[in-house]
């Protein structure tokens, strides 16, 4: 991938991140909020037309009809127009049509769509962070491997092999369970990061290495290395052959980890309540008893599929899957 | 290329062996330096101090690591992998139960990945601007970015919601699935290529000019060479199954490996989570060989490296 393809190609990534550090002021409710009388509560409708004709955007008031069975009927004498940009709030209701739930409500009541727009930034975060990681160790264990070659070139491989062979989940699951399980958010984040940048390195690594070791034996190089440069100046200029590379690395991680990420928090291990990410939000979901009555609980798994559908078609690697090449040590 | 897959085959088990002692020795040693133990529990339940230290003894956990250890491995020469704190069972008992249910997933969704894929593959591949490609392209393309935990809470609902599917507790449809059908869709995707790879080759449009069949070209000689490639995922589609199954078994609440390996590493169970570490070291090695080996038969230059 050349330098203007790479540029294009990271657009996609680079407006996600921009879109999961706005998403939080987009919440129409507080994430965390738990409203009385709205559990599972449907999506209310967004209307634009009633029997006076068409008007602007509005939506009718929920009413709980039965807490047993969970049914509710929308108010038609109460059409409540959406207001935008009142109270600090870029969309809401006024206060007397109860909260404004536009992709329905959890078990507790709280608003699914605030709580998918506040996770962006916790799943999207970590999985960005750590692919950066990764890509850090991969580059520098690849430049050493590829520019050093000899017996350190190979014990590196040989450790490189070991974890690309081990099931990343397993990896994740088993050192994230190593640790006490109850944790800060702050904290979640950081070790998560680790984690992953951790079980992803070695197919960044294994790739590196091989350019490096191509470059090494050119003209370029070999002039360098003629004119006395060290290992480090000599690994400045191999390293950017290694760049689309990398790029095309970075796309098919970031969709990796976001699936480590929501598999490890589906299982507990992740980020726990309330600050909820996208994998602990599926938790709610994978009820039996309530997820065919209550669909829109699979938003995050939507947002989930959606990022990884479209990073992965920006990384141009259209027949392997991201989840089981891209961090193959993670979700392969 | 027996004698050389005799030799080959003695070296993989080789380090397929000690692969295996690392994996499951780094998984109890993991285990032992995780805060909390298996007596945690008899601690805060105020238990008197006498019972937490016979339970701590016969549990060998006021044992050194390196003892404990040694211990176990003295024991797996032995074929013996001790006892489970939390299932107060053997834990060779408890694997050989949870890794045959595991097996079977990652059996069937290979079985009906590879089976469904290849043929589906050959055709888009063969007339890729075909009505078929064109229908089948797009489903592919989604479902490749449809990991096994989204597809299996996807299919979840759908089977919940319009029972087309069986859901129960014990039916293989939706994990399964889950599983097979990303797989199939990035094998149909390798498969495709491969095959429109082949057929532009010069020695094709040969065999054509001299009269062979056209179904005999693809079906025979084009999906003989396009085997090369797909053959190569074969590997990492294994341990994709081992991730994915872990994320299927818990949305389907199939009693697997996976989930015994997370009761095991929750419940701070020493033997049992370096006996599922060993259990699952086991079926990825032997995994990779067979990879290997079909690969080398599919193609004989792979054979000569060895």
């Amino acid at each position: 991938m050349d330098r203007a393809g790479g540029r294009a190609a990271l657009m996609p990534l680079a407006g996600l991140i921009v879109a999961a550090v706005l998403a939080p002021a987009l919440a129409p409710e507080r994430p965390t909020d738990q409203f009385a009388d709205r559990s599972y509560a449907p999506p209310m409708r967004v209307h634009v037309h009633d029997a006076a004709g068409w008007r602007a955007p509005f939506v009718y008031p929920q009413v709980l009809d039965d807490r047993l069975m969970r049914r509710y009927h929308e108010d038609l004498s109460r059409p409540m127009t959406l207001t935008w940009l009142t109270n600090g709030r870029v969309v809401s209701i006024p206060a007397d049509g109860g909260p404004l739930l536009m992709l329905g409500a959890d078990s507790l009541g709280r608003d699914v769509l605030s709580r998918v727009l506040t996770g962006t930034g916790r799943s999207v975060g970590v999985a960005v962070f750590g692919a950066l990681g990764a890509l850090l160790i991969g580059a520098v264990v690849g430049g050493l491997a590829g520019g050093l070659g000899g017996r350190l070139d190979r014990w590196l491989m040989l450790v490189a092999d070991f974890v690309l062979v081990l099931p990343g989940a397993y990896v994740v699951l088993a050192l994230r369970g190593a640790l006490p399980l109850v944790l800060a958010p702050g904290v979640v984040f950081g070790l998560l990061a680790a984690l992953f940048a951790f079980s992803a390195w070695p197919h960044v690594a294994r790739g590196v290495r091989a350019i490096v070791a191509a470059e090494r034996g050119r003209d370029y190089a070999e002039a360098a290395r003629a004119s006395g440069a060290g290992l480090v100046r000599l690994l400045r200029g191999l390293l950017p052959a290694a760049s689309g590379f990398l790029v095309v690395e970075l796309l098919l991680l970031v969709p990796a980890l976001l699936v480590a990420e929501a598999t490890v928090s589906y299982l507990g291990l992740g980020f726990s309540e309330p600050a909820a990410s996208w994998g602990t939000m599926l938790q709610d979901a994978a009820n039996v008893s309530v997820l065919a009555d209550a669909p829109w609980l699979l938003a995050p798994a939507a947002a989930i599929f959606l990022v990884v559908l479209v990073l992965h078609a920006s990384s141009g690697a259209r027949a392997e899957p991201a989840w089981l090449t891209g961090g193959s040590a993670v979700i392969r | 290329m027996s004698a050389g897959l005799g030799r080959f085959l003695i070296r993989r088990f080789v380090t397929a062996g000690i692969f295996v002692l690392v994996v499951s020795s780094s998984a109890l040693v993991l285990a032992r330096l995780a805060p909390g133990d298996a007596a945690t529990d008899l601690l805060l339940s105020r238990a008197n101090a006498t019972t937490i230290a016979q339970t701590r003894a016969r549990l060998q956990l006021d044992r050194p690591i390196v003892w404990q250890l040694g211990a176990w491995l003295n024991g797996l020469a032995h074929l013996d992998l001790g006892r489970s704190s939390l299932f107060d069972r053997p834990v060779a008992d408890l694997l050989r139960e949870r890794a045959a249910r595991t097996a079977t997933l990652a059996f069937a969704a290979l079985a009906i990945a590879t089976g469904l894929a290849l043929p589906v593959g050959v055709l888009t591949g063969s007339r890729p601007r075909g009505a078929f490609a064109r229908i089948v392209t797009p489903v592919s393309l989604a479902l490749v970015a449809c990991p096994p935990l989204l597809g299996a809470l996807g299919l979840l609902w759908l089977a919940l919601a319009t029972r087309w599917l069986p859901a129960g507790p014990g039916s293989l449809a939706v994990p399964v699935l889950a599983l097979a059908l990303p797989i199939a869709a990035a094998i149909e995707r390798l498969q495709s290529q491969a095959t429109a790879e082949a057929l532009a080759a010069p020695d094709l449009t040969a065999a054509a000019a001299r009269g062979v069949p056209a179904a005999r070209v693809l079906w025979i000689h084009a999906a003989r060479q396009s085997l090369r490639p797909v053959l190569g995922i074969f590997g990492i589609v294994i341990g994709s199954l081992f991730s994915g199954s872990l994320a299927v078994e818990f949305v389907t609440s199939w009693p697997g490996l996976g989930r015994l390996t997370y009761e095991a590493i929750v419940g701070r169970d020493v033997f049992l989570v370096a006996g599922c570490a060993l259990a699952g070291g086991v079926l990825i090695a032997f995994g990779n060989i067979v990879a290997d080996v079909v690969r080398a038969i599919a193609d004989p230059r792979v054979a000569e490296t060895w």
